[in-house]
């Protein structure tokens, strides 16, 4: 029974998700949502702006900077959590005479 | 690993794929490339490296206390360059209205903070890889 409904739900979730490509926007207009006057403006002045002649870099370290550093923390604290869990403590030789 | 071949060749590349690394690392803001993808090649060759002499020799080379320095230097040296800009009285992480210098567009020393930034992310990409790593296979031995 759990199984029929959980089906049901990814079979109906396909169908919007495949509704939702068809509304998409087909032919690249102007329309588009992501074409606005952002995209024009890092592609005449992004060198002006940064002198940096590589415009993915300029994008992500200059304008986007305060959100590479968001990334850059994801890192720091994924290391951090990864080590705590498992970096094997000094303590552990005493903890193996006493059985674990 | 005691295979004669795999360690011959693994010494005479690794100098290669971590001089290609900070090139890219470098060059980051004048060709596509990178703080990301030079961090992770310099950090895949030092993985090579683990694997194929194996942790303890590895550890030499990499030891926990660099790990520590290099997981936060990388970080600090990102912030710090973007609280220079607060000292002018500017938003966070302004690049040339702060005083970093413009340069000539397609030279290694231009693009003013973009190259420090790169560098930063660079170190701290390669010491996560190889950290998380190191630690990961410690795990399995012990």
């Amino acid at each position: 029974m759990k199984r029929h409904i959980t089906n049901a739900f990814f079979i109906i979730l396909f169908i919007l998700l495949c509704y939702a490509v068809y509304e998409m926007p087909i032919d690249h207009t102007t329309d588009a949502p992501s074409y606005n006057e952002v995209v024009n403006h890092y592609i005449e002045q992004g060198l002006n702006d940064t002198g940096a002649t590589n415009i993915v870099a300029a994008i992500m370290t200059d304008y986007r900077g305060f959100d590479t550093l968001g990334e850059t923390i994801v890192l720091f604290s994924s290391i951090v959590a990864a080590a705590s869990v498992l970096r094997p403590s000094k303590k552990k030789e005493e903890v193996d005479e006493h059985g674990r | 690993m005691e295979d004669k071949i795999v360690k011959t060749m693994t010494r005479m590349l690794l100098p290669f794929i971590q001089l290609y690394g900070i090139f890219i690392i470098l060059n980051g803001h004048i060709s596509p490339g990178g703080g990301f993808a030079g961090g992770a090649m310099i950090g895949t060759s030092l993985i090579l490296y683990t694997i194929v002499f194996g942790l303890p020799k590895a550890r030499k080379k990499f030891s926990h206390r660099a790990a520590e320095f290099m997981e936060s230097g990388g970080l600090i040296l990102y912030v710090a360059i973007g609280l220079i800009a607060l000292i002018f009285g500017l938003p966070f992480l302004t690049n040339i209205e702060a005083g970093f210098s413009l340069g000539e567009p397609g030279k290694i020393f231009s693009a003013g903070m973009i190259p420090i930034i790169m560098i930063g992310i660079g170190i701290k990409v390669f010491s996560t890889m190889v950290s998380l790593f190191h630690i990961l296979i410690e795990e399995e031995i012990s």
